[in-house]
């Protein structure tokens, strides 16, 4: 029993739920959320120390032993990304705090992005596939209150069709689960690996780990994305900044979890379903990022680039090209958050989202165009930047698997996204000076404080790769092996 | 919306106050038999827009002058605190205890922790319930 | 009975999914309901219906109904009444916003 364990859902909780009472005074607000938010972080350093040194922590929420009651399990994986969805939430509430208009944040923004948050940390540490639900549903409400603030024509049609696809989603959720439920009788995800393994993942195992695929595929967006650059091209800037870090990238997570803890048994067909589909997003996003003329719509289809590019990782199989997916995927969220940050900023202070009409910004904003070039970089994966490192493993994990067409694929999509970031650097930054400073919307200078951080962020992940790479074959290494998993949870107390 | 039914209004006025009462052992007896916080939020939620709808939502906004938003704030507030105080006796999150108290005039009953976790449903699930039923009819 | 409790899921399904197809946004938001419904139902009806008394310490019977199913159902039904809630406001407003409950007026470039 670790009961710091529950605290990474507790404090966004309780902090969000504490500012319905002064809803006036924003800078209280700002404070306890900025607090509350340091907090988790801290909590969320202390778990990866503990891990690091003692192994899987488990919290039997009120003293109900698995698999009877609901189980908290804080491995390195969710460890290491509840560190980073802390930090990169903590930057994006910074740069709303600049960004949002008094409206909004007298509107509940703060507080439902404290709920989005504790969504996100209580998906990554639930070991229960109904709780896994809740908690998604706990974020997905958040965020459907995000993105409908504010209530101009566009919001509320993205909202509407976001919210349809989001509850077929959900309830195509319920039915896998309760098929599930019907098969092998538990829910509790340690227990469902020791069943599934147990009595042989046969057919019917498999075509309903294929619902869960299409489940998840339309939480991440993988394959399944159509929805995705209307509905984030709706909110203010640092909302979508939030969603596009978070939101899909919980998804990921629940399919790394489901398909290497769970449903590992016929990779062959399971696995080669994820990495066509993997290929297939690839390939859409790609063009779709390049088709575009529109900053945001260039910045969601790298959303969707990336999420088919880490689940090939994950659809390898394979323990390195794991390794990388994960350390991909951290980059990934960081890298997200700082660009989104960084084109919201852009759109900002040009007033229109058509990069024909942005042009030459970086005479009056150096450090805004030079944080977009080194971000761009990162996101093609040039050495020495964080996108570099795992784009190797994966791409090495597939030549050993012999997936050469997709490698090739991924190879040409890394050339599209970065051809995509640098229309916008060369169009918006280079150019022309078309407005002078007093003409422009808005200053841009909240993106300093969470674009250095991020920034940061990145370099020092790009440099000291070995150090968090150790971190990281920790947190695969429980994915490769179930059974680390299943007896944290059954031994400990 | 302005109902001048008087069948109605004075139906109601009997009504609201059966419901209430009912609401609220619905609400207690959760712990043993069929009810809890949520049924009871629902059911006391039923008997104020019941009076909305009888009345009008002005009248009923002049009667009860809360922020249904603060009353949900305030359930869900109460609900997690009861769960965090374990942390405090080094129990887990959520643990619950029971003991029989002998009540004066209730006799012995058993009381349990769990209850006042269902409290903070019941507040939960008035404000919510009410901010959307209102913030659907206030607006004309 | 849980075959036929499996047809009638299937059936809510069907209905929501024909109703979410249609123009009216109203019509869309209780699709979305009924579909819930019937994933529900397939919820309660995979974990086996009842089997035998009810899960409770003091009835002296040989077999219980799984209490399990119940619980998730509650659960799920809970949150599909808040966000049927939330959406029919978010209808309600887009109707007052905007005039219209079709989705095809709704229909329109970003640069609007």
């Amino acid at each position: 029993m670790n009961n710091l364990v529950v605290f990474p859902i507790l404090l966004p909780l309780l902090s969000g739920i504490s500012m319905f009472f002064f809803r006036d005074r924003i800078r209280l607000q700002r404070k306890v959320a900025v607090n509350g938010l340091l907090a988790t972080l801290a909590v969320s350093l202390i778990l990866v120390g503990m891990i690091a040194q003692n192994g899987v922590q488990v919290l039997h929420i009120g003293g109900w032993e698995a698999p009877f009651g609901i189980t908290l399990v804080a491995d390195m994986f969710a460890a290491l990304l509840l560190t980073t969805a802390s930090i990169v939430s903590l930057a994006c509430l910074i740069y709303a705090f600049h960004s949002t208009d008094e409206a909004r944040e007298k509107f509940y923004t703060y507080p439902f992005l404290m709920l989005l948050v504790c969504g996100v940390n209580g998906s990554f540490l639930t070991g229960d596939l109904f709780n896994l639900f809740v908690f998604y549903e706990v974020m997905l409400i958040a965020s459907y209150v995000l993105l409908s603030l504010g209530g101009s024509k566009i919001q509320l049609r993205e909202t509407i069709k976001y919210i349809a696809i989001n509850i077929v989603a959900s309830m195509l959720f319920v039915i896998a689960i309760a098929y599930l439920y019907a098969v092998v009788g538990t829910l509790n995800m340690a227990h469902l690996s020791e069943r599934v393994a147990e009595i042989g993942q046969d057919g019917v195992i498999t075509t309903i780990s294929l619902l869960f695929l299409l489940v998840f595929g339309l939480k991440a967006s993988l394959f399944l994305y159509f929805w995705l650059p209307g509905s984030y091209s709706a909110p203010p800037p640092a909302i979508a900044a939030i969603f596009a870090a978070l939101l899909t990238k919980v998804g990921i997570y629940s399919i790394i979890r489901m398909f290497t803890l769970v449903f590992y048994h016929h990779p062959e067909v399971t696995h080669t379903i994820m990495i066509w589909l993997a290929a297939l997003t690839m390939i859409l996003g790609a063009i779709g990022a390049i088709a575009h003329w529109d900053v945001k719509k260039i910045l969601n289809y790298n959303v969707i680039v990336s999420v088919g590019f880490i689940v090939f990782g994950i659809g390898l199989s394979h323990a390195d090209a794991l390794s990388g997916a994960l350390f991909y995927l951290l980059h990934d969220m960081i890298a997200k958050a700082l660009i989104f940050i960084l084109g919201g900023a852009m759109i900002s202070i040009a007033g229109t989202h058509n990069l024909r009409e942005i042009s030459g910004l970086i005479s009056h904003h150096p450090a805004l165009g030079w944080l977009f070039f080194l971000v761009a970089l990162a996101l093609a994966g040039i050495p020495p930047l964080s996108g570099f490192v795992g784009k190797v493993m994966i791409l090495q994990g597939g030549v050993e698997k012999q997936f050469y067409s997709v490698v090739v694929i991924s190879l040409i999509t890394s050339l599209m996204v970065l051809y995509s970031v640098m229309k916008i650097f060369i169009n918006g930054f280079w150019g022309e000076t078309i407005l002078s400073e007093e003409e422009e919307k808005s200053t841009g200078r909240g993106i300093l404080i969470p674009g250095s951080i991020l920034a940061a962020l990145i370099i020092l992940l790009g440099i000291g790769a070995d150090w968090a790479m150790v971190y990281v074959e920790q947190a695969v290494e429980v994915l490769v092996n179930p059974s680390i998993y299943i007896n944290a949870v059954f031994t400990q107390p | 919306m302005k109902f001048t039914d008087t069948i109605l209004q004075t139906a109601t006025r009997v009504l609201v106050m059966i419901i209430l009462t009912y609401s609220i052992y619905i609400l207690f007896a959760g712990h043993h038999n069929p009810g809890g916080g949520f049924i009871g939020g629902l059911v006391t939620s039923s008997a104020l827009v019941l009076l909305a709808m009888a009345y009008d939502v002005r009248t009923v906004r002049q009667i009860i002058p809360f922020d249904f938003k603060r009353i949900g704030a305030f359930g869900v507030l109460v609900a997690v605190l009861t769960g965090t105080s374990a942390l405090f006796f080094g129990e887990p999150f959520l643990f619950q205890v029971f003991a029989e108290v002998d009540l004066p005039l209730f006799g012995p009953r058993e009381l349990a922790t769990a209850v006042l976790f269902d409290l903070g449903v019941y507040f939960a699930v008035i404000g919510t319930t009410i901010t959307i039923i209102l913030s659907i009819s206030e607006d004309q | 009975m849980e075959t036929f409790m499996t047809i009638v899921a299937g059936i809510l399904l069907t209905i929501g999914t024909y109703l979410v197809l249609s123009r009216s946004l109203l019509r869309i938001i209780l699709g979305l309901s009924i579909f819930s419904h019937g994933a529900h139902l397939m919820l309660l009806t995979m974990a086996g219906l009842k089997q035998g008394a009810a899960p409770l310490v003091g009835e002296q019977t040989g077999t219980y109904t799984d209490p399990l199913p119940q619980a998730l159902i509650l659960t799920s039904i809970v949150i599909s009444f808040a966000l049927t809630a939330f959406f029919l406001v978010l209808g309600y407003r887009t109707y007052v916003e905007l005039g219209t409950d079709d989705m095809r007026e709704l229909r329109g470039e970003n640069d609007e």
